[in-house]
Protein backbone atom coordinates (compact mmCIF):
# COMPACT_ATOMS: atom_id res chain seq x y z
CA UNK A 1 0.00 0.00 0.00
CA UNK A 2 0.82 4.06 -0.63
CA UNK A 3 1.30 5.88 2.53
CA UNK A 4 1.24 9.63 2.82
CA UNK A 5 4.92 9.71 3.43
CA UNK A 6 5.47 7.63 -0.12
CA UNK A 7 3.51 9.72 -1.85
CA UNK A 8 5.05 13.07 -0.20
CA UNK A 9 8.38 11.82 -1.10
CA UNK A 10 7.54 10.97 -5.05
CA UNK A 11 5.79 14.39 -5.34
CA UNK A 12 9.05 16.19 -3.68
CA UNK A 13 11.25 13.91 -6.02
CA UNK A 14 9.70 14.77 -9.08
CA UNK A 15 8.72 18.75 -8.30
CA UNK A 16 11.50 19.73 -6.78
CA UNK A 17 14.32 17.24 -5.45
CA UNK A 18 15.16 15.13 -8.84
CA UNK A 19 13.80 17.46 -11.84
CA UNK A 20 13.98 16.63 -14.77
CA UNK A 21 15.28 19.69 -16.38
CA UNK A 22 16.97 21.24 -13.08
CA UNK A 23 18.55 18.57 -11.05
CA UNK A 24 18.37 15.13 -13.48
CA UNK A 25 18.89 17.69 -16.92
CA UNK A 26 17.22 15.23 -19.26
CA UNK A 27 15.34 16.07 -22.23
CA UNK A 28 17.91 18.87 -23.19
CA UNK A 29 16.31 18.52 -27.00
CA UNK A 30 12.85 19.57 -26.54
CA UNK A 31 13.75 21.77 -23.90
CA UNK A 32 16.05 23.95 -25.74
CA UNK A 33 13.75 23.27 -29.12
CA UNK A 34 10.22 23.72 -27.61
CA UNK A 35 10.38 26.61 -24.83
CA UNK A 36 10.48 29.71 -27.18
CA UNK A 37 6.97 30.78 -25.32
CA UNK A 38 5.71 29.26 -22.32
CA UNK A 39 2.69 28.49 -23.65
CA UNK A 40 4.45 25.16 -26.32
CA UNK A 41 6.43 24.92 -23.34
CA UNK A 42 3.44 23.91 -21.14
CA UNK A 43 1.53 21.93 -23.68
CA UNK A 44 4.66 19.63 -24.35
CA UNK A 45 5.01 18.89 -20.98
CA UNK A 46 1.19 17.91 -20.70
CA UNK A 47 1.90 15.60 -23.45
CA UNK A 48 4.56 14.35 -21.68
CA UNK A 49 2.51 13.94 -18.41
CA UNK A 50 -0.05 11.53 -20.00
CA UNK A 51 2.36 9.57 -22.10
CA UNK A 52 4.71 9.29 -18.71
CA UNK A 53 1.34 8.17 -16.25
CA UNK A 54 0.40 5.74 -18.89
CA UNK A 55 3.56 4.35 -19.13
CA UNK A 56 4.51 4.19 -16.16
CA UNK A 57 1.16 2.31 -14.43
CA UNK A 58 1.94 0.18 -17.87
CA UNK A 59 4.92 -0.85 -17.44
CA UNK A 60 4.45 -1.22 -13.71
CA UNK A 61 1.49 -3.64 -13.97
CA UNK A 62 3.75 -5.91 -16.49
CA UNK A 63 6.57 -5.37 -14.64
CA UNK A 64 6.70 -9.16 -13.48
CA UNK A 65 5.97 -10.67 -16.98
CA UNK A 66 8.62 -8.70 -18.86
CA UNK A 67 11.72 -10.96 -19.28
CA UNK A 68 14.57 -9.20 -18.02
CA UNK A 69 16.64 -9.42 -20.78
CA UNK A 70 14.61 -7.98 -23.32
CA UNK A 71 12.79 -5.09 -20.72
CA UNK A 72 14.41 -1.95 -23.07
CA UNK A 73 12.40 -2.79 -26.42
CA UNK A 74 9.59 -3.92 -24.67
CA UNK A 75 9.33 -0.48 -22.56
CA UNK A 76 9.56 1.45 -25.93
CA UNK A 77 7.16 -0.13 -27.51
CA UNK A 78 5.04 0.50 -24.79
CA UNK A 79 5.71 3.93 -25.04
CA UNK A 80 5.72 4.00 -28.75
CA UNK A 81 2.22 3.08 -28.50
CA UNK A 82 1.25 5.80 -26.15
CA UNK A 83 3.09 8.37 -28.03
CA UNK A 84 1.73 7.42 -30.58
CA UNK A 85 -2.03 7.80 -28.98
CA UNK A 86 -1.27 11.45 -27.93
CA UNK A 87 0.45 12.49 -30.89
CA UNK A 88 -3.29 11.65 -33.43
CA UNK A 89 -5.00 13.18 -30.20
CA UNK A 90 -2.96 16.89 -30.87
CA UNK A 91 -3.30 16.19 -34.66
CA UNK A 92 -7.08 15.92 -33.94
CA UNK A 93 -8.22 18.88 -31.27
CA UNK A 94 -4.95 20.92 -31.31
CA UNK A 95 -3.86 21.03 -34.84
CA UNK A 96 -2.12 24.61 -35.12
CA UNK A 97 -0.46 23.52 -31.73
CA UNK A 98 0.78 20.52 -33.35
CA UNK A 99 2.23 22.15 -36.36
CA UNK A 100 4.36 24.29 -33.70
CA UNK A 101 5.28 21.40 -31.66
CA UNK A 102 6.04 19.44 -34.61
CA UNK A 103 8.68 16.45 -34.64
CA UNK A 104 8.67 17.02 -30.55
CA UNK A 105 5.51 15.08 -29.83
CA UNK A 106 6.53 11.82 -31.72
CA UNK A 107 9.99 12.25 -30.33
CA UNK A 108 8.67 11.96 -26.65
CA UNK A 109 9.35 8.43 -27.49
CA UNK A 110 13.24 9.04 -27.45
CA UNK A 111 13.19 11.50 -24.75
CA UNK A 112 15.13 10.15 -22.03
CA UNK A 113 12.69 11.13 -19.23
CA UNK A 114 10.32 8.76 -20.04
CA UNK A 115 12.72 5.73 -20.39
CA UNK A 116 15.12 6.77 -17.67
CA UNK A 117 11.27 6.77 -15.04
CA UNK A 118 9.93 3.40 -16.77
CA UNK A 119 13.73 1.70 -16.32
CA UNK A 120 14.72 3.60 -12.83
CA UNK A 121 10.57 3.83 -11.22
CA UNK A 122 7.95 1.85 -13.06
CA UNK A 123 9.82 -1.57 -13.55
CA UNK A 124 10.37 -1.63 -9.86
CA UNK A 125 7.24 -0.26 -7.89
CA UNK A 126 3.93 -1.12 -7.90
CA UNK A 127 1.58 0.60 -10.22
CA UNK A 128 -0.26 3.30 -8.51
CA UNK A 129 3.41 4.51 -6.95
CA UNK A 130 4.70 4.39 -10.55
CA UNK A 131 1.50 6.39 -12.14
CA UNK A 132 2.34 9.63 -9.27
CA UNK A 133 6.01 9.10 -10.02
CA UNK A 134 4.66 9.88 -14.00
CA UNK A 135 2.45 12.36 -13.09
CA UNK A 136 4.98 14.65 -10.71
CA UNK A 137 8.17 13.80 -12.52
CA UNK A 138 6.02 15.19 -15.82
CA UNK A 139 4.78 18.31 -13.29
CA UNK A 140 8.28 19.06 -12.69
CA UNK A 141 9.09 19.21 -16.37
CA UNK A 142 6.10 21.56 -16.78
CA UNK A 143 6.81 24.10 -14.10
CA UNK A 144 10.40 24.24 -15.54
CA UNK A 145 9.71 24.57 -19.23
CA UNK A 146 6.53 26.81 -18.74
CA UNK A 147 9.03 29.51 -16.79
CA UNK A 148 11.94 28.92 -19.02
CA UNK A 149 9.33 29.87 -21.98
CA UNK A 150 8.50 33.08 -19.87
CA UNK A 151 11.38 34.16 -19.51
CA UNK A 152 12.48 33.53 -23.09
CA UNK A 153 9.63 35.21 -24.68
CA UNK A 154 9.73 37.89 -22.26
CA UNK A 155 13.68 38.38 -22.32
CA UNK A 156 13.25 38.11 -26.61
CA UNK A 157 9.91 39.88 -27.17
CA UNK A 158 8.18 41.10 -24.40
CA UNK A 159 5.19 39.19 -24.49
CA UNK A 160 3.75 36.47 -22.38
CA UNK A 161 1.76 33.87 -23.60
CA UNK A 162 2.34 34.36 -27.28
CA UNK A 163 0.34 31.31 -29.07
CA UNK A 164 -2.38 30.97 -26.41
CA UNK A 165 -4.87 31.40 -28.96
CA UNK A 166 -3.53 28.31 -30.42
CA UNK A 167 -5.28 26.73 -27.45
CA UNK A 168 -7.81 29.12 -25.97
CA UNK A 169 -8.87 31.16 -29.55
CA UNK A 170 -10.46 33.45 -27.46
CA UNK A 171 -6.90 34.51 -25.42
CA UNK A 172 -4.55 36.65 -26.93
CA UNK A 173 -1.09 37.05 -25.58
CA UNK A 174 -0.28 39.43 -23.11
CA UNK A 175 2.43 42.16 -24.32
CA UNK A 176 4.33 43.32 -21.19
CA UNK A 177 7.49 45.32 -22.34
CA UNK A 178 6.57 48.58 -24.38
CA UNK A 179 5.65 47.67 -28.10
CA UNK A 180 9.00 49.64 -29.24
CA UNK A 181 11.17 46.84 -27.18
CA UNK A 182 14.09 46.12 -29.72
CA UNK A 183 13.84 42.22 -28.28
CA UNK A 184 17.08 40.57 -27.38
CA UNK A 185 16.50 37.51 -29.85
CA UNK A 186 19.42 35.49 -27.78
CA UNK A 187 17.32 34.22 -25.87
CA UNK A 188 14.60 32.87 -28.22
CA UNK A 189 17.85 30.93 -29.99
CA UNK A 190 18.97 27.94 -28.46
CA UNK A 191 22.36 29.36 -26.95
CA UNK A 192 19.68 31.61 -24.70
CA UNK A 193 17.49 28.47 -23.31
CA UNK A 194 20.98 26.92 -22.17
CA UNK A 195 22.18 30.01 -20.53
CA UNK A 196 18.46 31.19 -18.59
CA UNK A 197 18.66 27.07 -18.23
CA UNK A 198 22.18 27.01 -16.52
CA UNK A 199 20.72 30.41 -14.29
CA UNK A 200 17.88 28.47 -13.23
CA UNK A 201 20.04 25.00 -11.70
CA UNK A 202 22.33 28.04 -10.22
CA UNK A 203 19.31 29.55 -8.59
CA UNK A 204 17.88 25.88 -7.66
CA UNK A 205 21.62 25.03 -6.07
CA UNK A 206 21.88 27.79 -4.51
CA UNK A 207 18.43 27.75 -2.85
CA UNK A 208 19.16 24.25 -1.73
CA UNK A 209 22.46 25.27 -0.67
CA UNK A 210 20.65 27.55 1.98
CA UNK A 211 18.61 25.05 3.05
CA UNK A 212 20.98 22.91 4.00
CA UNK A 213 23.39 25.77 5.76
CA UNK A 214 20.03 26.70 7.10
CA UNK A 215 19.22 22.77 8.46
CA UNK A 216 22.75 22.28 9.49
CA UNK A 217 22.55 26.01 11.82
CA UNK A 218 19.59 24.74 13.63
CA UNK A 219 18.97 21.78 15.98
CA UNK A 220 17.02 19.14 14.77
CA UNK A 221 13.35 19.64 15.19
CA UNK A 222 11.83 17.74 18.42
CA UNK A 223 9.64 14.27 16.27
CA UNK A 224 6.31 15.14 17.00
CA UNK A 225 3.30 13.94 16.07
CA UNK A 226 1.77 15.82 13.44
CA UNK A 227 3.36 13.72 10.76
CA UNK A 228 1.08 10.55 11.82
CA UNK A 229 -2.35 12.26 11.64
CA UNK B 1 68.41 34.38 -0.37
CA UNK B 2 67.17 33.13 -3.81
CA UNK B 3 63.55 32.91 -5.60
CA UNK B 4 62.55 30.38 -7.75
CA UNK B 5 62.01 31.26 -10.92
CA UNK B 6 60.35 32.49 -12.63
CA UNK B 7 62.89 35.90 -12.53
CA UNK B 8 60.80 38.67 -13.73
CA UNK B 9 62.60 41.70 -14.17
CA UNK B 10 59.81 44.04 -15.05
CA UNK B 11 56.74 45.28 -13.27
CA UNK B 12 53.95 43.02 -14.33
CA UNK B 13 51.14 43.64 -12.65
CA UNK B 14 47.41 43.35 -14.38
CA UNK B 15 46.90 46.85 -14.09
CA UNK B 16 50.45 47.84 -15.92
CA UNK B 17 49.70 45.72 -18.59
CA UNK B 18 46.02 46.88 -19.06
CA UNK B 19 46.99 50.04 -19.25
CA UNK B 20 49.92 50.16 -22.02
CA UNK B 21 47.15 48.06 -23.41
CA UNK B 22 44.72 51.11 -22.99
CA UNK B 23 47.73 53.40 -24.26
CA UNK B 24 48.57 51.74 -27.16
CA UNK B 25 44.62 51.61 -27.97
CA UNK B 26 44.92 55.27 -28.53
CA UNK B 27 46.58 55.79 -31.74
CA UNK B 28 43.83 53.67 -33.22
CA UNK B 29 41.41 55.84 -31.68
CA UNK B 30 42.31 59.09 -32.53
CA UNK B 31 42.48 58.23 -35.94
CA UNK B 32 38.70 56.60 -35.44
CA UNK B 33 37.79 59.71 -34.00
CA UNK B 34 39.29 61.95 -36.56
CA UNK B 35 38.18 60.45 -39.40
CA UNK B 36 34.73 58.70 -39.36
CA UNK B 37 33.67 60.90 -36.26
CA UNK B 38 33.84 61.83 -32.78
CA UNK B 39 30.93 59.61 -31.84
CA UNK B 40 33.54 57.20 -31.09
CA UNK B 41 34.71 58.98 -27.99
CA UNK B 42 31.15 59.14 -26.93
CA UNK B 43 30.50 55.35 -27.04
CA UNK B 44 34.20 54.62 -25.13
CA UNK B 45 32.52 56.73 -22.34
CA UNK B 46 28.90 54.99 -22.09
CA UNK B 47 31.14 51.41 -22.38
CA UNK B 48 33.98 52.26 -19.74
CA UNK B 49 31.08 53.75 -17.25
CA UNK B 50 28.83 50.05 -18.01
CA UNK B 51 31.78 48.04 -17.66
CA UNK B 52 32.40 49.71 -13.92
CA UNK B 53 29.48 49.55 -12.92
CA UNK B 54 28.55 45.86 -13.87
CA UNK B 55 32.12 45.09 -12.87
CA UNK B 56 31.19 46.36 -9.20
CA UNK B 57 27.82 44.95 -8.90
CA UNK B 58 29.51 41.61 -9.57
CA UNK B 59 32.38 41.94 -7.32
CA UNK B 60 29.91 42.96 -4.67
CA UNK B 61 27.69 39.98 -5.33
CA UNK B 62 30.83 37.79 -5.00
CA UNK B 63 32.00 38.96 -2.10
CA UNK B 64 35.50 40.26 -3.75
CA UNK B 65 37.30 43.70 -3.01
CA UNK B 66 36.19 46.42 -4.61
CA UNK B 67 39.06 48.41 -4.51
CA UNK B 68 41.78 45.98 -6.27
CA UNK B 69 39.97 44.22 -9.01
CA UNK B 70 38.13 47.88 -10.19
CA UNK B 71 41.69 49.64 -10.69
CA UNK B 72 43.14 46.80 -12.37
CA UNK B 73 41.57 48.00 -15.57
CA UNK B 74 40.45 44.60 -16.91
CA UNK B 75 36.99 45.93 -17.20
CA UNK B 76 38.01 49.22 -19.14
CA UNK B 77 39.96 47.41 -21.75
CA UNK B 78 36.79 45.14 -22.39
CA UNK B 79 34.44 47.67 -22.61
CA UNK B 80 36.85 49.87 -25.12
CA UNK B 81 37.54 46.94 -26.97
CA UNK B 82 33.52 46.40 -27.49
CA UNK B 83 33.00 50.42 -28.41
CA UNK B 84 35.90 50.24 -31.11
CA UNK B 85 34.13 46.87 -31.98
CA UNK B 86 30.20 48.60 -32.12
CA UNK B 87 29.06 50.85 -34.87
CA UNK B 88 29.63 54.51 -33.52
CA UNK B 89 26.21 55.49 -33.87
CA UNK B 90 24.58 52.72 -32.28
CA UNK B 91 21.83 53.10 -29.77
CA UNK B 92 23.40 53.94 -26.06
CA UNK B 93 21.42 51.05 -25.06
CA UNK B 94 23.20 48.88 -27.35
CA UNK B 95 26.75 48.86 -26.46
CA UNK B 96 25.47 49.11 -22.77
CA UNK B 97 23.78 45.68 -23.09
CA UNK B 98 26.65 44.62 -25.07
CA UNK B 99 29.57 45.26 -21.95
CA UNK B 100 27.09 44.01 -19.23
CA UNK B 101 26.48 41.07 -21.05
CA UNK B 102 30.52 40.87 -21.32
CA UNK B 103 30.83 41.41 -17.92
CA UNK B 104 27.91 39.52 -16.10
CA UNK B 105 27.94 36.55 -18.16
CA UNK B 106 31.50 36.12 -20.18
CA UNK B 107 33.48 37.25 -17.29
CA UNK B 108 32.15 36.79 -13.72
CA UNK B 109 29.91 33.49 -14.31
CA UNK B 110 33.09 32.11 -15.53
CA UNK B 111 35.04 32.98 -12.19
CA UNK B 112 36.62 36.35 -12.98
CA UNK B 113 39.80 38.28 -13.93
CA UNK B 114 42.18 35.34 -15.27
CA UNK B 115 39.03 32.36 -15.79
CA UNK B 116 37.05 33.23 -18.31
CA UNK B 117 37.46 30.46 -21.26
CA UNK B 118 35.62 33.25 -23.65
CA UNK B 119 37.12 36.31 -24.93
CA UNK B 120 34.43 38.51 -22.98
CA UNK B 121 34.57 41.78 -25.84
CA UNK B 122 33.95 39.15 -28.34
CA UNK B 123 31.19 37.35 -26.71
CA UNK B 124 29.53 40.86 -26.53
CA UNK B 125 30.48 41.33 -30.17
CA UNK B 126 28.66 38.13 -31.08
CA UNK B 127 25.75 38.35 -28.53
CA UNK B 128 24.39 41.99 -30.00
CA UNK B 129 25.21 40.71 -33.86
CA UNK B 130 23.18 38.02 -33.32
CA UNK B 131 20.18 39.64 -31.35
CA UNK B 132 20.17 42.76 -33.55
CA UNK B 133 21.73 42.30 -36.77
CA UNK B 134 19.94 45.39 -38.21
CA UNK B 135 21.70 47.83 -35.50
CA UNK B 136 24.92 46.18 -35.14
CA UNK B 137 25.50 46.76 -39.16
CA UNK B 138 24.79 49.96 -39.95
CA UNK B 139 28.23 51.94 -39.84
CA UNK B 140 28.46 55.63 -40.32
CA UNK B 141 29.41 56.45 -44.19
CA UNK B 142 32.90 57.62 -43.94
CA UNK B 143 33.24 61.36 -44.75
CA UNK B 144 29.50 62.59 -43.61
CA UNK B 145 29.26 65.98 -41.80
CA UNK B 146 27.48 65.53 -38.84
CA UNK B 147 27.29 68.14 -35.88
CA UNK B 148 28.63 66.21 -32.70
CA UNK B 149 25.37 67.68 -31.64
CA UNK B 150 23.12 65.45 -33.80
CA UNK B 151 25.44 62.55 -33.59
CA UNK B 152 25.02 62.35 -29.57
CA UNK B 153 21.00 62.63 -30.27
CA UNK B 154 20.82 59.84 -32.14
CA UNK B 155 22.84 57.56 -29.84
CA UNK B 156 20.98 58.55 -26.71
CA UNK B 157 17.84 57.99 -28.82
CA UNK B 158 17.05 61.72 -28.97
CA UNK B 159 17.09 62.04 -32.78
CA UNK B 160 15.20 59.90 -35.32
CA UNK B 161 17.46 57.18 -36.85
CA UNK B 162 18.17 58.10 -40.60
CA UNK B 163 19.06 55.42 -43.12
CA UNK B 164 21.09 57.81 -44.70
CA UNK B 165 23.52 58.45 -42.10
CA UNK B 166 24.23 54.98 -41.97
CA UNK B 167 25.35 52.25 -44.69
CA UNK B 168 27.19 48.93 -44.76
CA UNK B 169 30.80 48.43 -44.30
CA UNK B 170 33.61 48.41 -46.94
CA UNK B 171 33.75 44.41 -46.47
CA UNK B 172 30.51 44.60 -46.33
CA UNK B 173 29.81 46.76 -49.83
CA UNK B 174 32.25 44.32 -51.48
CA UNK B 175 30.19 41.09 -51.10
CA UNK B 176 26.68 42.65 -51.47
CA UNK B 177 28.59 44.34 -54.84
CA UNK B 178 30.25 40.32 -55.59
CA UNK B 179 26.92 39.15 -54.44
CA UNK B 180 24.40 41.26 -56.84
CA UNK B 181 26.01 40.52 -59.94
CA UNK B 182 28.54 37.76 -60.06
CA UNK B 183 29.56 37.67 -63.85
CA UNK B 184 30.34 41.52 -64.86
CA UNK B 185 31.59 42.71 -61.66
CA UNK B 186 35.71 43.59 -61.07
CA UNK B 187 36.95 43.74 -57.73
CA UNK B 188 39.69 46.20 -58.65
CA UNK B 189 37.13 48.08 -60.45
CA UNK B 190 35.01 48.15 -57.62
CA UNK B 191 37.76 49.55 -55.14
CA UNK B 192 39.12 52.10 -57.60
CA UNK B 193 35.33 53.28 -58.26
CA UNK B 194 33.30 53.22 -55.81
CA UNK B 195 33.30 55.89 -52.69
CA UNK B 196 33.86 54.11 -49.47
CA UNK B 197 37.11 52.68 -50.73
CA UNK B 198 40.29 54.32 -50.18
CA UNK B 199 43.53 54.00 -51.27
CA UNK B 200 44.60 50.25 -50.36
CA UNK B 201 41.17 49.53 -48.26
CA UNK B 202 38.11 50.96 -46.29
CA UNK B 203 38.36 54.49 -47.00
CA UNK B 204 39.27 55.83 -43.59
CA UNK B 205 39.19 52.62 -41.77
CA UNK B 206 42.32 51.66 -43.43
CA UNK B 207 43.93 54.08 -41.11
CA UNK B 208 42.20 53.46 -38.17
CA UNK B 209 43.64 49.92 -38.95
CA UNK B 210 46.71 51.30 -39.42
CA UNK B 211 46.68 53.29 -35.83
CA UNK B 212 45.82 50.05 -34.55
CA UNK B 213 49.10 48.31 -36.13
CA UNK B 214 50.73 51.25 -34.44
CA UNK B 215 49.35 50.86 -31.41
CA UNK B 216 50.04 47.03 -31.58
CA UNK B 217 54.01 47.03 -33.00
CA UNK B 218 54.53 49.28 -29.32
CA UNK B 219 53.19 46.76 -27.52
CA UNK B 220 55.33 44.05 -28.34
CA UNK B 221 58.12 46.60 -28.15
CA UNK B 222 57.30 46.56 -24.74
CA UNK B 223 56.99 43.41 -24.07
CA UNK B 224 53.38 43.32 -23.21
CA UNK B 225 52.47 40.85 -26.34
CA UNK B 226 54.74 38.46 -28.39
CA UNK B 227 55.28 38.56 -31.74
CA UNK B 228 53.40 35.09 -31.83
CA UNK B 229 49.66 35.25 -32.42
CA UNK B 230 49.75 38.65 -34.73
CA UNK B 231 52.31 37.35 -37.00
CA UNK B 232 50.48 33.98 -37.04
CA UNK B 233 47.10 35.69 -37.90
CA UNK B 234 48.36 38.49 -40.10
CA UNK B 235 49.99 35.47 -41.87
CA UNK B 236 47.40 33.17 -42.15
CA UNK B 237 44.92 35.68 -43.47
CA UNK B 238 47.47 37.24 -46.02
CA UNK B 239 48.10 33.54 -47.24
CA UNK B 240 44.64 32.52 -47.92
CA UNK B 241 43.16 35.54 -49.23
CA UNK B 242 47.10 35.99 -51.17
CA UNK B 243 46.04 32.34 -52.78
CA UNK B 244 42.47 33.36 -53.72
CA UNK B 245 43.33 36.58 -55.12
CA UNK B 246 46.24 35.15 -57.43
CA UNK B 247 43.56 32.45 -58.46
CA UNK B 248 40.71 35.01 -59.29
CA UNK B 249 41.71 38.57 -58.73
CA UNK B 250 38.66 39.43 -60.35
CA UNK B 251 36.46 37.88 -57.51
CA UNK B 252 39.02 37.91 -54.56
CA UNK B 253 40.18 41.40 -53.15
CA UNK B 254 43.89 41.42 -52.13
CA UNK B 255 45.46 40.70 -49.01
CA UNK B 256 46.29 44.06 -48.09
CA UNK B 257 42.71 44.87 -48.28
CA UNK B 258 41.74 42.24 -46.06
CA UNK B 259 44.35 43.11 -43.59
CA UNK B 260 43.54 46.65 -43.18
CA UNK B 261 39.35 46.07 -42.95
CA UNK B 262 37.04 45.12 -40.45
CA UNK B 263 38.47 44.00 -37.45
CA UNK B 264 41.69 42.28 -38.62
CA UNK B 265 44.29 44.52 -37.28
CA UNK B 266 42.20 44.85 -33.90
CA UNK B 267 41.66 41.52 -33.58
CA UNK B 268 45.07 39.88 -34.69
CA UNK B 269 47.14 42.88 -31.83
CA UNK B 270 44.63 43.37 -29.48
CA UNK B 271 41.89 40.50 -28.93
CA UNK B 272 43.40 37.09 -29.63
CA UNK B 273 46.54 38.11 -27.88
CA UNK B 274 44.40 37.91 -24.93
CA UNK B 275 46.52 36.05 -22.03
CA UNK B 276 43.67 34.47 -20.87
CA UNK B 277 41.48 33.46 -23.32
CA UNK B 278 44.28 32.46 -25.53
CA UNK B 279 46.58 29.94 -25.71
CA UNK B 280 49.75 30.09 -23.72
CA UNK B 281 52.58 28.28 -25.38
CA UNK B 282 54.47 29.23 -27.96
CA UNK B 283 53.28 26.95 -30.48
CA UNK B 284 49.92 26.99 -28.89
CA UNK B 285 49.93 30.98 -29.83
CA UNK B 286 50.62 30.14 -33.51
CA UNK B 287 48.46 27.57 -34.54
CA UNK B 288 45.93 29.61 -32.27
CA UNK B 289 46.60 33.09 -34.52
CA UNK B 290 46.61 31.32 -37.60
CA UNK B 291 43.68 29.90 -36.90
CA UNK B 292 41.92 32.60 -36.42
CA UNK B 293 43.18 34.28 -38.92
CA UNK B 294 42.15 31.47 -41.24
CA UNK B 295 38.49 30.99 -39.93
CA UNK B 296 38.54 35.04 -40.01
CA UNK B 297 38.52 34.99 -43.47
CA UNK B 298 36.20 32.35 -44.07
CA UNK B 299 33.38 33.82 -42.41
CA UNK B 300 33.81 37.12 -43.44
CA UNK B 301 34.21 36.23 -47.16
CA UNK B 302 31.87 32.83 -47.76
CA UNK B 303 29.70 33.66 -44.51
CA UNK B 304 26.70 35.95 -44.04
CA UNK B 305 28.13 38.01 -41.41
CA UNK B 306 29.64 41.55 -41.95
CA UNK B 307 33.33 40.25 -40.64
CA UNK B 308 34.30 37.30 -39.34
CA UNK B 309 36.95 38.15 -36.19
CA UNK B 310 34.59 37.81 -33.21
CA UNK B 311 33.44 34.73 -34.44
CA UNK B 312 37.08 33.33 -35.22
CA UNK B 313 38.07 33.89 -32.17
CA UNK B 314 35.51 32.76 -30.08
CA UNK B 315 35.81 29.14 -31.89
CA UNK B 316 39.87 29.01 -31.24
CA UNK B 317 39.61 29.86 -27.80
CA UNK B 318 36.98 26.81 -27.67
CA UNK B 319 39.91 24.82 -28.99
CA UNK B 320 42.73 26.27 -26.40
CA UNK B 321 42.82 23.80 -23.84
CA UNK B 322 43.59 21.40 -26.96
CA UNK B 323 46.30 23.19 -28.17
CA UNK B 324 47.56 23.93 -24.79
CA UNK B 325 47.85 20.24 -24.01
CA UNK B 326 49.40 19.03 -27.11
CA UNK B 327 51.64 22.29 -27.52
CA UNK B 328 53.29 21.71 -24.02
CA UNK B 329 57.11 22.74 -25.14
CA UNK B 330 60.07 20.36 -23.65
CA UNK B 331 61.19 20.81 -20.22
CA UNK B 332 65.09 21.60 -20.42
CA UNK B 333 67.09 18.51 -19.74
CA UNK B 334 64.19 16.02 -20.30
CA UNK B 335 63.55 13.83 -23.58
CA UNK B 336 60.17 14.88 -26.18
CA UNK B 337 58.29 12.64 -24.61
CA UNK B 338 58.13 12.32 -20.88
Amino acid sequence: MMTRDDFRTIAHNGIWKQNTSLAQVLGLCPLLAVTTNAVNGIMLSLATILVMALANVAVASLRNLIPHEIRIPVFILIVAALVTVVDLLFNANLHELYLVLGIFIPLIVTNCIVLARVEAFAAKNPPLQSTFDGVFMGVGMLWTLALLGALRELIGGGTLFGGIDMVFPNLSPIQLLPENYPGFLLALLPPGAFILLGCMIAWKNWLDARAAARAARQPPAPVTAAGCS
Amino acid sequence: MFAPAPFLLKDASVSRVMTQVCLALVPGIAAYAWLVGPAILVQLAIASLAALVAEAAMLKVRGKPLALFLSDGSALVTAWLIALTFPPLAPWWLVVTGTVFAIVVAKHLYGGLGQNPFNPAMVAFAVCIVSFPALMSQWPSVGLQVPLREQLDIILGLAPRLDALTGATPLDALKTALKLDESSVDVAHLLANQDIFGNFAGRGWEWVAAGYLVGGLWLWQRKVISWHVPVAFAAALAAISGALWVYNPAHFASPLFHLFSGGAMLGAFFIATDPVSGSTTPRGKLIFGAGAGLLAYLIRVFGGYPDGVAFAVLLMNLCVPLIDLLTQPRIFGMKDKP
